[in-house]
């Protein structure tokens, strides 16, 4: 549905955006992660055609966004960044105003904003007027506009900022179960949100894309992920260590803690191997006899991949220490 | 309907309850009308001029009048888009520019002429008073009107150039008050000193007033609506350039 090609923007001699490219097809979510200024928000603007990419091309379902616009933009739903409402309207207005815009007529605008309203917990200031509203609601009265014509692609960024946390977690139920059904593409610092809702994430930095996977794929990349850790009690640090290098799949080997409780943190030789392994760090506690509480193989953190992924190398070297 | 017709017909009526939701609309009402009023009956003489005709008490001030106000009315159309960052919102709807630029355009006119007509008591009062020439006030009328377009569509691309409604102003001010006095003899005395006299005939055909003049006399020339109709398209186009090179760098 959303297919980016080799996207490039310029502003004068600085390049915000540099050859992004991806697909998103029908039924996927995918999350647009990256620091501040990393060009997230630039991206979804050519997306949505806001502003005309340098170079490349963006084609929602076949329309080309810059040759096919009104097309084009018939499919979008799109949520800018900082969720603008024309003040002077009531949320009614607001919400007709651009039901008529997206082309609706009569009866299907009653009904779509009667619906959106539901959607987006609305119906109690659906007469009050844009100004007087809190920042939570003028931000969902926004997201109910971009969803209000049913589109088959949604463009969101920053969906839930400045919501509270159960109106964070509404917004990601709603994307959830039209994620189904359309192409989504947001945008969030949010990390925990990512593992919650995408099917994909990319992360862009410096306007290249650094990573593209689903979020498991993603996380696999943090350099703890697939090691075991093992918390022992009541015995010696060295005799831990010596014991686990001795297994035939273990790499390195680190340990935290003090003779009381000992932490340990063994990577495996390869990253293939870290279910064998925790098989085997498993069969040697128990025949060792030690007594031990915890016992898991590491996941990852996005947060972790994330901050390698993005941080100057300089940064990098000392945050690892 | 067709469909850019509705979409500009969305805007329009957008804009002007935009206005009447707001005290602007009733502020800049009052404010015209008691404008109106004071020149027309205090400076431009209208009793002592000892004719029924509206031409020079009331016509005459329109120029001066409209070059603040019409400003005034017309600063925010875009300057507040740009500001807020519903510009983004818009833009991105199925829409062309031009049908918001044309709806935008169309409904601050639709209120410029509704202000207008609602100095209709002076006609009434000139004609119970008199036997005024009826086509002439409807001819003074028709070039009031399309002066305030001429104001107004300068303002609109004025507003695009600034997210700021104040420089958006005083630009527009200073635009339209260029489009007064560019046929004024000070200004051209000025200019012949050194110019062509080509030079001095172009930037004097710019001026506005002439064309007025024709109106209020109770000409209505082929002339004078495309001059008036050739600076609104002009007006537009470059609010529409301007609005390209926005989302552009």
């Amino acid at each position: 549905m959303i297919h980016v090609e080799n996207l490039i923007k310029e502003f004068g001699p600085k390049r915000a955006v540099n050859g992004v490219s991806f697909t998103v097809k029908r039924g996927e979510i995918l999350g647009f992660l990256g620091p501040n200024g990393a060009g997230k928000s630039t991206t979804m603007r050519m997306i949505t055609g806001f502003i005309p990419p340098t170079s490349g091309a963006v084609r929602i379902a076949g329309f080309d966004i810059s040759e096919k616009p009104i097309e084009a933009k018939k499919l979008i739903g799109y949520l800018p960044e900082s969720a603008p409402c024309y003040s002077d309207m009531t949320v009614n207005g607001f919400l007709r105003f651009t039901a008529e815009l997206r082309g609706l007529r009569g009866a299907a605008i009653d009904s779509a904003v009667a619906n959106v309203a539901g959607l987006c917990f609305l119906e109690g200031v659906l007469h009050q007027s844009v100004d007087t509203l809190s920042k939570g609601y003028r931000h969902r009265t926004c997201f109910a506009q971009s969803i209000l014509h049913d589109p088959q692609v949604l463009v969101l960024d920053e969906p839930t900022d400045g919501l509270d946390p159960n109106q964070k977690h509404e917004v990601r139920q709603i994307i959830k179960r039209m994620g189904q059904t359309k192409a989504i593409i947001f945008s969030t610092h949010i990390l925990e949100e990512v593992e919650a809702c995408c099917t994909h994430a990319i992360i862009i930095d410096h306007g290249t894309v650094v990573a593209n996977g689903t979020p498991s794929e993603l996380k696999s990349r943090a350099d703890n992920a697939g090691s075991v850790s093992l918390r022992v009690h009541s015995i010696a640090a060295e005799t831990v260590r010596t014991r686990l290098n001795s297994l035939s799949l273990s790499g390195k080997v680190t340990l935290q803690g003090s003779d009381v409780t000992v932490t340990a943190r063994i990577f495996p030789r390869d990253r293939t191997l870290s279910g064998e392994l925790a098989r085997a760090v498993a069969d040697l506690a128990i025949k060792e006899g030690w007594r031990f509480d915890e016992l898991y193989t590491e996941e990852g953190r996005l947060d972790d991949v994330f901050r390698t992924i993005t941080l100057p190398n300089s940064v990098k070297s000392t945050s690892k220490d | 309907m067709n469909e850019s017709l509705r979409n500009i017909w969305t805007i329009l009526k957008r804009e002007l309850t935009g206005y009447f939701a707001s005290p602007v609309a009733y502020v800049f009402i009052v404010i015209f009308l008691l404008l109106n009023g004071f020149f027309t009956f205090m400076l431009g003489g209208f009793f002592e001029q000892g004719e029924a005709s509206l031409s020079r008490p009331f016509f005459n001030w329109h120029p001066w009048l409209y070059l603040f106000l019409v400003p005034a009315a017309g600063m925010r159309l875009w300057a507040e888009e740009r500001r807020v960052g519903t510009l983004e919102l818009l833009l991105t709807m199925p829409i062309t520019a031009w049908q918001a630029i044309v709806g935008k355009f169309l409904a601050c006119w639709t209120f410029l002429a509704l202000a207008l007509a609602l100095t209709f008591p002076v006609v009434i009062s000139v004609f119970y008073l008199g036997h005024p020439d009826g086509l002439a006030i409807i001819s003074g009328y028709i070039g009031s009107f399309l002066l305030a377009g001429a104001y107004l569509s300068v303002t609109l691309a004025t507003s695009a150039i600034t997210r700021n409604q104040v420089i958006s102003f005083i630009l527009s001010v200073v635009i339209c008050f260029f489009l007064i006095l560019a046929g004024w003899e000070p200004v051209t005395n000025l200019l012949v000193r050194w110019a062509h006299p080509d030079i001095v005939e172009l930037v004097a055909g710019f001026s506005v007033m002439p064309h007025f003049a024709n109106f209020q006399r109770g000409v209505v020339d082929f002339r004078d609506l495309l001059f008036f109709a050739s600076v609104i398209v002009f007006s537009l186009f470059s609010t529409s350039v301007i609005l390209r090179n926005l989302r552009g760098a």
